[in-house]
């Protein structure tokens, strides 16, 4: 491990010596995801095992290579789990998801409107900033509020600021019961509905509206999912086909994700009515999340987020060139630039995954 | 009490005070010493400064006004919400602006359906709980200043409380902060959204100690309150198996709502104060609460009694409604100021470390107790493991004060040296700042050198705060070198 480190320390400062881009992968998984990947690879799965995982502190610490199926399976076997539920995407790729790839992508499963986003999770990070230069941010406890919040930045940064090595992560336990829920409803009813219902304590940790159909996964003590179940009626779903169905969203395998048109992702309000926007639509996380197959213009797209309060990423497919992330203002693009060039002075690390800028 | 106190520079004063007055009411600009005296500590009142001038804007307009003027002149601004901060993050500077948050404290609107409220950073942390009650709704996060501390601040210092465990800190609750930088550019971190384009800078403003931007709107998360919620309070004989008692609690799987330790010590000052019927025969009392549906709660305390049982607790009763819920909390929520009653002063500690090191940390409070002859009484967020150790002293006995301050740092290093923090949700503000040379190396402090220019390239904002530069390390490096033995001795340096 420690030969590792140092390999990659010294790939990163030779690079940075000639300004030379690094493509900071993992499994590959996620290579679809963002603006456009540059130069040389830098595969970090060298760099893997868990550090440190006990139960009891609800903490695990573990190298960025690891594969992201392997700690899952540790933490199953204690009955823990990444309540942010990451998605894999194991198809999109050669090798499996790791660890550093899912915190760094930032992306959250059906859980989240629940249970919170990656970086909700993230406790501490050690990382390579753009100069090789290892550094650790945060720590293995749940309240930390020595020096700025860096570690928590990392999650969904894309590589650009640093390439984490190891990450702290929040575990909980796994729901003793869960049980899905089937409705048939137009959308804007679907969407009133489960804004009521998440103003009312119920154990939903998990909504996926698609064509008519409304999916509710309950999760939690036995007792207040029963309960839940009969103030909410619906028809339940067998427990397998649950499974199956609530993994296809999670990893973008269920039907509604085929198809050759462009996949855009909305980041909107939650109470935001329906957007009305051509093609097909996937509603998850509570209606905050927006999942849009269509060949409608990029600016129709964005335009129709912003206007209710949100933004909009070309998740997959389309023309890149109309920019994968919604754009910056101004302020906060400047305040961009600059933390790249303090964390990545050469613009070594993922030049222009995130935005062609920086 | 710093020695050298800074003194003021008139005509300077005299300058800006001139220029905030053009935009701003007379009664907003401050600068007679009766006046900006309220202003000179936070609530680590062991520092003490007046600040230059205060300023009181009441729009976002007059606050962006302040801060371009103030960026034009190059003049530090501090920004203070209720001042309840407990490192000495709001002290203000001689040669800055107090920007005080006193007049922007509206609630510009509660959302029932999406679960949300918008605020300005003035409004204080229960507030927002009452303008969010009638829709069952409430905001989580809960301080035990709740009652005083503002939003704002809140943001600022990345605030905790007693239920963090389950619901979450400061970051994990608020969900967009509009401000302005220091050039009064305005900004927005953060989203209504669940997540914004571009580096997650809500996080990195959230704890920043308002070194980074100025707050004047936050938009919060509102979460259902819960049907029901019930308090066991079990007691031990014995430190460390109440230590393992919460190590057992996790390890079945449940994540109590609340989960609270308080020593002998703690609890016998808090009894005599609130009369909160604890049990003072206990070396220590666990205060463990499970919230949900009734069912729920019926489910998890049986679960909890069964754990606490055969983790050794001695007695354990549960909380019967509502009122006795809230008495039994209501000692722990006043710990500090019970404390407070007993002793003339007080210095509470933060720190925060792997749960499986609560045995061994109290026995070397225990320990140090004895080294520097001070009392102690503990009360922890044992669920999350932060500590408040509260070390008793005399501020006007000298050599007191000198024992107390080694006595801290001795716990704040071994704090590090098990793997935690020196601070969980006090900050580090003027107060911790030596500590963040031992707990970060030299390339770490400057990477957050570098978050600080990002956003404030003349650093300006709240200066000498939270950062240590390296000259300051290094002072303190070679005052540590003499181990145990600092230069002037009689100089108070917390």
């Amino acid at each position: 491990m420690a030969d590792t480190l140092t390999a990659l320390a010294e790939a990163i400062r030779a690079a940075a010596a000639d300004g030379r881009p690094l493509r900071i992968r993992g499994g590959g998984t996620k290579d679809f995801y963002g603006q456009s990947l540059h130069g040389e690879i830098l595969d970090t799965r060298g760099c893997a095992g868990i550090v440190a995982y006990d139960p009891t502190e609800l903490v695990v610490t573990v190298r960025a290579g690891t594969p992201l199926a392997d700690l899952e399976a540790a933490l199953r076997e204690k009955r823990q789990m990444l309540a942010f539920e990451p998605p894999h995407f194991a198809q999109s790729g050669s090798g499996g998801a790791t660890v550093g790839g899912a915190v760094a992508a930032g992306l959250s499963g059906p859980r989240r409107a629940a249970a919170g986003a990656v970086r909700d999770f993230v406790l501490g990070v050690r990382l390579l900033d753009g100069r090789g230069q290892d550094l650790a941010f945060g720590g293995q406890v749940m309240k930390n509020v020595a020096g700025y919040d860096v570690s928590r930045v990392m999650a969904g940064a894309l590589g650009t600021l640093g390439v984490i090595v190891e990450v702290s992560l929040k575990v909980l336990p796994v729901p003793v019961a869960e049980a899905t829920l089937k409705f048939e409803m137009p959308e804007d009813k679907a969407l009133e509905a489960v804004n009521r219902w998440a103003g009312r304590p119920l154990p939903i940790s998990a909504i996926a509206y698609t064509d008519g159909d409304l999916g509710v996964r309950l999760s939690g003590a036995a007792a207040a999912v029963r309960a839940a179940q009969e103030k909410l009626g619906g028809t339940l779903v067998e427990a397998e086909r649950a499974t199956r169905f609530w993994d296809g969203i999670r990893e973008q395998s269920d039907p509604f994700f085929a198809g050759e048109e462009p996949l855009w992702r909305l980041s909107v309000p939650s109470a935001t009515p329906p957007l009305g926007l051509e093609g097909r639509q996937l509603v998850e996380w509570g209606g905050a999340l927006r999942w849009l197959k269509s060949n409608a213009e990029a600016r129709t797209v964005r335009d129709a987020a912003a206007r209710a309060g949100g933004h909009a990423t070309l998740f997959r497919g389309g023309d890149k060139s109309v920019g994968v992330f919604h754009p910056l203002a101004p302020a906060v693009a400047t305040i961009h630039r600059r933390l790249k060039a303090e964390f990545d002075p050469r613009g070594v690390l993922n030049r222009g995954r995130m935005y062609p800028d920086f | 009490m710093n020695v050298a106190v800074p003194k003021i520079d008139f005509l300077r004063q005299a300058e800006v005070v001139g220029r905030l007055k053009a935009r701003l009411p007379e009664s907003s600009v401050l600068f007679q010493t009766e006046d900006t005296r309220p202003y000179e500590c936070d609530g680590l009142s062991a520092y003490r400064q007046l600040p230059m001038v205060v300023a009181l804007p009441a729009t976002d307009e007059e606050v962006q006004f302040v801060l371009r003027t103030c960026h034009a002149l190059k003049v530090p601004v501090i920004a203070r919400g209720a001042g309840t901060g407990l490192s000495g993050g709001a002290l203000p500077s001689a040669e800055g602006v107090l920007l005080a948050t006193a007049k922007l404290m509206r609630i510009l609107a509660v959302d029932p359906v999406a679960r949300s409220a918008r605020v300005q950073p003035g409004v204080r942390n229960l507030a927002i709980t009452d303008a969010a009650a009638p829709y069952g709704l409430y905001y989580a996060p809960d301080p035990s200043s709740q009652i005083a501390c503002t939003i704002g601040g809140n943001v600022a210092e990345n605030a905790g409380g007693v239920h963090c465990l389950k619901y979450g800190l400061t970051v994990n609750n608020v969900m967009r902060v509009r401000g302005y930088t220091i050039e009064g550019e305005p900004v927005e971190f953060g989203s209504e959204a669940l997540d914004a384009p571009g580096f997650d800078l809500a996080a990195l403003v959230t704890g920043s100690e308002g070194m980074l931007a100025v707050t004047t709107e936050v938009t919060v998360k509102l979460v259902p309150k819960p049907e029901r919620a019930r308090v066991i309070m079990a007691s031990f004989d014995d430190v460390e198996k109440a230590g393992d008692a919460v190590a057992a609690i996790i390890a079945a799987g449940i994540i109590p709502a609340g989960l609270e330790m308080m020593d002998q010590p703690a609890t016998r000052a808090v009894e005599e104060f609130v009369h909160a019927g604890y049990d003072l025969d206990a070396k220590v009392i666990l205060l463990c609460e499970s919230d949900g549906t009734p069912e729920e709660v019926e489910e998890e305390i049986a679960r909890i009694q069964v754990v606490l049982e055969r983790a050794g607790a001695t007695a354990m009763r549960v909380s019967r409604d509502e009122p006795e819920r809230l008495k039994f909390w209501a000692g722990r929520k006043a710990a500090f100021p019970a404390v407070g009653r007993i002793s003339p002063d007080y210095y509470c500690m933060d720190g925060t470390i792997p749960r499986k090191r609560l045995g061994e940390m109290l026995n070397f409070i225990a320990a140090m107790e004895k080294k520097y002859r001070l009392r102690c009484p503990n009360v922890f967020h044992a669920g999350d493991g932060n500590l408040h150790p509260l070390i008793l002293f005399d501020a006007n006995d000298p050599d007191e004060l000198h024992r107390t301050e080694q006595f801290a740092s001795e716990v704040l290093r071994k704090c590090i040296e098990v793997g935690g923090t020196v601070t969980g949700e006090h900050g580090v503000g003027i107060e911790k700042i030596n500590e963040m040379c031992v707990q970060f190396s030299p390339a770490e402090l400057e990477a957050f050198r570098g978050v600080k220019r990002a956003f404030d390239p003349a650093g300006l904002l709240n200066p000498a705060k939270n950062i240590p530069t390296l000259h300051r390390c290094a002072e303190f490096g070679k005052m540590r070198v003499h181990a145990g033995q600092l230069p002037h001795p009689e100089l108070p340096r917390f």
